[in-house]
């Protein structure tokens, strides 16, 4: 039942490689410039940043093909940006403003984008992962071989409705990839303290899907396993599990002072572990970027996310009607 | 360009705090994410990260500063080349930040009293001279699926043994022979993960019929019909919803106990994004269900299993359908009005009928949809009679009787005659006994009892 652990690295371009250290740079310095944001008072409430968890989505993204679904949690900048979406719009709805993605009235945790085929940013832990399951369900339905990413947490992944789907994405063969994104922590209680099951993928076994561990702070392996898991969905096998092992640098959200855990914990993934500096050395080392390179890299992805946050700022708060629009439908939606 | 770094708000609360430790000091180079301060906000102590690289020119707030607001300039960061000496006055007042109070500007909520006539549509339901037919409403509810299904191959129906079984109240008889298994399709026993599954598929554009075995069992997956279907819409700016329909019986049967037989006319009522249907009649029920298929929207849609087996007229149409938020007036009358939906009809009518024998005259609406609630046909006919009675088995705390109440009162008051009385199912349990049952539902006598009662009979 058990799959084995991807070992075999893929074969990766020198220019793919530079974009996935522009698309986690880009998460990264989006999701420092989302901090500062709200240290100003110009982001409320709720806002988890995904410092540390880029490689999990420039991977999977890496083995994405056009017409594929995704959708994921409130932890969810990482994954907007990750699919293309604009970081103007996403920096603009998580500081409330009409430019938002959804014109401010979602936030942080909440905002989509039919034409990216991002189904959101959901704020109920694990309501994501039957709601992925009905994507994969309506690409099934249409008979076309699009698969849909359902991300969740080590958190979620102790909710019942994860197993219920578990059960009825096996039975009905439903291709949908369950992107286990294990940063460890759950708010904070750590994995240790909430099961006594040592992986949450191998779960799966219970329902006869299969699965893998996967080392989510390296964006290559990310992607090899990401491409088996594609290949099982789109051949009509059902479902896949890949469990992604990672690491979130910040606390839960913004008021969580992390104290679960000892700085030096962080520290050393941050030093030893850190998926950014991982490819980084890769390019300069394969002589693929020299340092001149990466520096114009950065200082382009600087000016990518002062200009979304510039325009987070210039944009005008919504109209006050639109607090009475959008509530309900007059028509049927249209395929994106 | 040097810049400032501001004492930063680090919880949604957060207006001033303290900066309790400073652990980098001037002339200092960090990076971003290093630590450099501690801040003490209202709820804890948190570490506070450089976001931009540079060197720390000047520490302008000490470190065991209490009070410090949000937004004060606590550091001014140099970058590469700049010294202390570029540093330019700063003043350590907060910066502005420009968020306007959009409540001063909202305009008044509610209106006051104006008792004008509501424009309401009160024309004809099928041409006059239509043939009928006598149906069920189960029989009616399942041809108004297969119409629907046999139109658009988008519409599919999922649930507890709706396919192979034919239904567990045979609602979806003869469905999985006309339609196969890819269109109708039986569910494991998991409420909550297929109504999620449901919600999934419409959001991915199919149009999803989920029949829920009771609705008592939907209490499983209400998350997913208020958080995931009925919220959508809204928080991603119009950009995508879910046209489903979330069906099946609703309210007490008969000797099934506290867990089963419970009314969620109020429940989903409630709440912004949804649609909520509870029909009477095989005919409402049949054109409120087409509608509520074809609907962009989620829909509620409340049947009742003693109703299910009652036959009504059913006009012999093509294509017939029922608009949402339109009431039926089932008889006129002129002493009082009576205003009720779903099953509470069968008690409204009878009391009605025996009332009439005692010379009063009462007006029937049912409200068919309970949103959007038809108020207006409400309103017009208690403006005519001065009197109004609602009836419902649901629970009385919250109930729609009780809006209907705060309605009239609002926009009718000088035109009642006496109190608005709500005729509800007790605010107890459902017992099991046969004669605390029968005592724990509303009544026709208890129907009766409040019309005497406002008309002072």
């Amino acid at each position: 039942m058990a799959a084995k652990k991807t070992t075999a690295k893929p074969n990766v371009s020198k220019d793919e490689l530079l974009q996935y250290y522009k698309d986690m740079l880009l998460i990264r310095r989006f999701e420092e410039k989302a901090g500062q944001l709200y240290g100003m008072g110009l982001i409320g409430g709720f806002c988890h940043l995904y410092i540390g968890q880029e490689a999990v989505v420039v991977g999977i993204e890496a083995a994405a093909k056009e017409g594929d679904k995704r959708i994921t949690s409130y932890r969810d900048h990482g994954h907007m940006l990750a699919c293309g979406m604009d970081p103007k719009g996403v920096m603009a709805e998580l500081t409330g403003r009409e430019g938002g993605y959804s014109k401010g009235k979602g936030g942080s945790m909440h905002m989509f984008s039919k034409e990216k085929h991002f189904y959101g940013g959901h704020g109920i832990v694990a309501a994501q992962v039957p709601l992925g399951a009905g994507l994969a369900f309506s690409d099934k339905y249409r008979g076309n071989d699009n698969v849909t990413f359902a991300y969740f947490g080590d958190g979620a992944a102790n909710q019942g409705q994860v197993y219920e789907t578990y059960n009825m994405a096996e039975l009905w063969d439903l291709p949908v990839i369950f992107v286990i994104e294990n940063n460890q922590y759950a708010m904070g209680t750590s994995v240790q303290r909430s099961t006594k099951s040592p992986s949450l993928w191998e779960r799966g076994a219970a329902y006869g899907i299969e699965g893998e561990e996967v080392d989510g702070m390296d964006v290559l392996a990310v992607k090899a396993a990401a491409e088996k898991a594609v290949a099982h969905c789109r051949a009509g096998k059902g479902p896949y599990i890949l469990e992604v092992k990672t690491y979130r640098y910040r606390g839960h959200s913004m008021s969580d002072p992390a104290k679960y855990r000892t700085r030096e914990e962080v520290q050393k993934m941050r030093d030893t572990r850190d998926a950014i500096e991982h490819v980084r050395t890769m390019l300069l080392d394969g002589k693929h970027a020299s340092e001149d390179d990466l520096k114009s890299v950065d200082k382009e992805i600087k000016e990518i996310v002062n200009n979304a946050a510039e325009f987070s700022k210039e944009s005008p708060e919504p109209a006050l009607e639109e607090l009475w629009t959008d509530i309900y439908a007059t028509e049927l939606p249209q395929e994106a | 360009m040097s810049t400032e770094i501001l004492m930063p708000a680090l919880s949604p609360t957060m207006e001033e705090g303290t900066l309790a430790k400073w652990l980098v000091k001037e002339g200092d180079t960090v990076a971003s994410g290093d630590i450099i301060a501690e801040i003490e906000t209202d709820k804890a102590t948190m570490e506070f990260e450089a976001v931009d690289e540079g060197t720390i020119g000047k520490i302008l707030i000490e470190e065991g500063t209490e009070g410090v607001k949000v937004n004060t300039a606590i550091a001014v960061l140099l970058e590469d080349g700049e010294s202390a000496d570029d540093i330019q006055a700063t003043s350590s007042a907060p910066a502005e930040t420009e968020t306007e109070d959009a409540t001063k500007e909202a305009a008044p909520a509610a209106s006051a009293a104006a008792p004008e006539t509501p424009k309401v549509d009160q024309s004809p339901d099928w041409p006059e001279g239509t043939a009928m037919k006598l149906q069920t409403v189960r029989e009616a509810i399942r041809d108004a699926m297969a119409e629907e299904m046999r139109s658009t191959d988008e519409v599919f129906l999922m649930g507890e043994e709706v396919a192979e079984y034919n239904g567990a109240y045979k609602v979806s008889q003869g469905l999985l022979d006309e339609f196969g298994s890819r269109r109708v399709i039986d569910t494991p026993i998991t409420e909550h993960g297929f109504a999620g599954i449901g919600v999934g598929a419409a959001f991915g554009g199919l149009r999803p019929i989920v029949e829920f075995m009771t609705f008592n069992f939907a209490m499983q997956a209400i998350d997913q019909i208020i958080n995931s279907a009925a919220k959508t819409l809204y928080m991603s700016g119009g950009q995508m919803g879910a046209p489903i329909v979330f069906r099946g019986p609703n309210g007490a049967a008969a000797r099934v106990g506290a867990q089963h037989s419970q009314d969620y006319a109020a429940w989903y009522s409630q709440i912004p994004g949804l649609k909520v249907c509870m029909p009477y009649s095989a005919s409402d029920a049949k054109g409120l269900m087409k509608t509520a298929i074809r609907d962009p929207n989620p829909v509620v849609f409340l049947e009742n299993e003693i109703l299910y087996g009652q036959s009504f007229d059913v006009p012999d149409m093509d294509d017939f359908t029922i608009p949402f938020g339109k009431a039926k007036i089932w008889r006129e009358g002129s002493d009082v009005t009576i205003v009720s939906f779903g099953i509470g009809m069968k008690y409204a009518l009878e009391a009605a009928d025996k009332l009439a024998e005692d010379g009063i005259s009462a007006e029937v609406i049912d409200l068919r949809t309970l949103r959007p609630m038809d108020t207006g046909t409400v309103i017009n006919s208690v403006m005519k009679t001065n009197r109004c009675v609602t009836v419902e088995e649901g629970f009385p705390v919250c109930s729609i009787g009780s809006y209907i109440s705060s309605v009239l009162m609002q926009d009718a008051f000088d035109y009642l005659d006496a109190p608005v009385i709500n005729c509800t199912g007790k605010d107890v349990p459902m017992p099991y006994a046969a004669n605390l049952e029968k005592l724990a539902l509303t009544t026709t006598a208890e129907v009766i009892e409040a019309v005497k009662k406002v008309t002072y009979r």
